[in-house]
């Protein structure tokens, strides 16, 4: 991606004459953000995701009814205009515990993604780029590739959540346990395609020019290796935010997640799943949302690989 | 082949051993206690006894070597033993559950049936739809048809199962009536009424997780499909006058279905650990919900159990999996 004139020979293109530019230079997300833009489903997802960020962020500041606030007289409520999405059991209103939900699922999925990316691109390029590091790096990662990662997240969260919970606070304490544990077990995949990435691109003449010329090592990894593994990570981090919601919301509806009174949509879901004989809606609202922001995230996601590998584009 | 077939098995036992040795400290570091639920009326040294009886009394490592012991050689000899007739594990303790002080493997082998009947099942059929979709959506790639089946495929990827089983449940279980919404383990098949019940109840999770695995094996053999209609084989296939029935669904087809097969060999591991959700939604009691049970009652000698197993079924569908690959594709060769 740092030699635009060898790609444009290899797709068969006349190339430019570099001393007589026509157009001003492009740069490379410009690029990508013009064919991500042909995507259609990735612009819609797109859109969706941002009014899902939109409504968990900005709609508490317009519909200030605190999620926590009970009114017993006004319990189990159908739709109204005074809970246009209802009240639960306790007559909470379901439209502010649901962006206040939001907020904490979204959350959970954004840390625990950039925990894997982080460790994941880490371990990732000193394998691809340190051949000393290579064999042992590969094993851990095969180690915990062939761990059992759900019953192992449901231990984790059993066993660490109420010493955790004593020393930072009950929420505070299961949003970092949720989090790391998220994270530390599903940075594998990431390794493994920027290792892949970091040996191909080892090979490549710039390297061998920048390394010609005394780069340092570390100018090397973060000028000339990091820029050229970003779209590979970029295309793991959704899938990443993906996972790590449905993961989180698994373990709440398992009744391992966050404590009751502390909201997410796998909470509310599992909180509903024992009246939706009588209220199915308040069990359909929060799954809908995950499953929205989910789809809009795998969307996303596919649109940014196809823009940024033209190769594979429309598979 | 057979030497990296060994190689690979002999590799994947420190693997294992490594991973044991991983779940044992976890749940030796939690603070956990198994005796929490013990009346406070008891008194403290007969606490103490009830530990050793546990068998909590002793180091960690002299415990993981013992449980180490009962899990690769009094069980098996157990198995071999009843199988056999012989009595090579007399007086050997085996492994046993804290809750229900009965061995581990007893209860687990009660709980099989229903997991592999339920997830067995639903993988199957998830194959056997994936597979067709993913052929018609690559052949007439930008049809209709595949636009349909790519949404449909990202659809069922991205839903979580607990929320597609919990609104197939309100809308065939409690709308129409149409099929239970618990699964009854306690149901026997004697006759074909009782056997039509078994299908009604099995309807729902299994459609839940089928749908599940079809959209994740429908992708890859899409992509798998597209990978090779674009080589020069075929083209040389259609030119020699082949019908096109037989250059798609002989050479194509073959020769897709090798990365898919290894795909399916290694989902399934995951598909038992999926099913822990879907257990829980439709309460099956398999091994998933024998897990969560075991978690929330501190059963220590259980959960280490099982998750090992869990672990054990990774590892063996890896191996697994390379092999296969090794074998219908005559391209890799491991040396």
């Amino acid at each position: 991606m740092n030699d635009p004139l060898s790609a444009a020979n290899a797709a068969g293109l006349p190339s430019e004459l570099p001393d007589e530019p026509t157009t001003p230079p492009r740069s490379q997300w410009r690029d990508i953000w013009r064919q991500f833009r042909n995507h259609h489903g990735a612009m819609i997802a797109l859109v969706l995701f941002v009014s899902i960020l939109l409504f968990v962020l900005i709609g508490p500041l317009l519909w200030t009814i605190e999620p926590t606030y009970v009114d017993i007289r006004a319990r189990n409520q159908g739709f109204s205009w005074a809970h246009p999405l209802g009240t639960d059991q306790l007559g909470r209103d379901m439209l502010a515990r649901l962006m206040a939900g939001g907020r904490v699922s979204l959350a959970v999925g954004l840390t625990a993604m950039s925990i894997a990316l982080t460790l994941g691109s880490l371990i990732g390029i000193l394998s691809g780029y340190f051949r000393g590091l290579d064999a042992p790096l590969m094993r851990l990662t095969e180690l915990f590739l062939a761990l059992p990662l759900l019953p192992l997240l449901l231990l984790m969260v059993t066993l660490f959540r109420e010493p955790l919970g004593k020393a930072l606070g009950p929420a505070g304490g299961i949003f970092l346990l949720i989090v790391s544990a998220i994270g530390v077990t599903s940075w594998m995949q990431t390794a493994r395609i920027v290792r892949g990435e970091v040996l191909g691109l080892k090979e490549r003449e710039f390297m061998l020019a920048a390394k010609s010329i005394g780069t340092p090592i570390h100018r090397m990894v973060l000028r000339h290796v990091l820029p050229n593994v970003l779209s590979p990570i970029m295309v793991a981090a959704t899938l990443g935010i993906a996972t790590a919601i449905i993961t989180e919301s698994a373990l709440s509806f398992l009744g391992l997640g966050f404590p009751p009174d502390f909201p997410t949509w796998g909470r509310l879901l599992y909180d509903a799943v024992d009246q939706m004989q009588q209220f199915p809606w308040r069990v359909v609202l929060p799954g809908l949302c995950i499953s929205l922001t989910v789809l809009s995230v795998n969307y996303i996601g596919d649109g940014l690989r196809d823009a940024m590998d033209p190769r594979i584009r429309g598979r | 082949m057979l030497t990296f077939a060994l190689r690979r098995l002999l590799l994947a036992i420190p693997t294992l051993i490594f991973i044991s040795l991983v779940i044992f400290l976890l749940l030796e570091a939690s603070p956990g206690d198994p005796l929490a639920d013990v009346p406070l009326t008891v008194p403290p040294e007969v606490k103490e006894r009830m530990r050793e009886a546990l068998g909590l009394g002793e180091p960690w490592h002299i415990r993981y070597a013992l449980w180490l012991k009962q899990f690769f050689w009094v069980e098996p000899l157990h198995w071999f033993d009843q199988i056999f007739g012989t009595s090579f594990s007399q007086g050997m303790q085996r492994v046993i559950s804290f809750q229900s002080r009965s061995p581990v493997f007893d209860v687990i082998a009660e709980r099989v049936p229903q997991t592999l009947t339920v997830v067995g099942m639903s993988y199957l059929i998830g194959v056997l739809i994936a597979i067709p979709i993913g052929i018609i959506s690559a052949y007439r790639q930008y049809s209709w048809f595949d636009q349909i089946g790519t949404f449909i495929s990202m659809v069922g990827f991205s839903l979580p199962t607990f929320f597609t089983g919990v609104v197939l449940i309100i809308i065939f279980g409690i709308k129409l009536q149409w099929f239970p919404s618990i699964y009854d383990t306690t149901h026997r098949v004697t006759d074909w009424d009782s056997f039509v019940q078994q299908i009604r109840q099995m309807v729902m999770p299994v459609t839940v997780l089928a749908l599940y695995n079809a959209a994740q094996i429908s992708r890859f053999m899409r992509a798998s499909m597209l990978d090779n209609l674009r080589q020069d084989y075929v083209r040389t296939a259609r030119a020699k006058g082949l019908a096109e029935r037989v250059v798609v669904l002989k050479h194509v087809l073959r020769n897709s279905l090798i990365p898919v097969v290894t795909v399916i060999a290694l989902g399934l591991p995951a598909v038992f650990g999926g099913a822990i959700v879907t257990e829980q939604v439709f309460k099956v009691n398999g091994l998933g919900q024998l897990l969560i049970l075991a978690i929330h009652g501190n059963d220590i000698p259980m959960v280490m159990t099982l998750t090992f197993i869990f672990a054990i079924l990774i590892v063996g569908f890896t191996l697994i999996a390379d092999l296969l690959y090794g074998i219908l594709d005559p391209r890799i060769r491991y040396e």
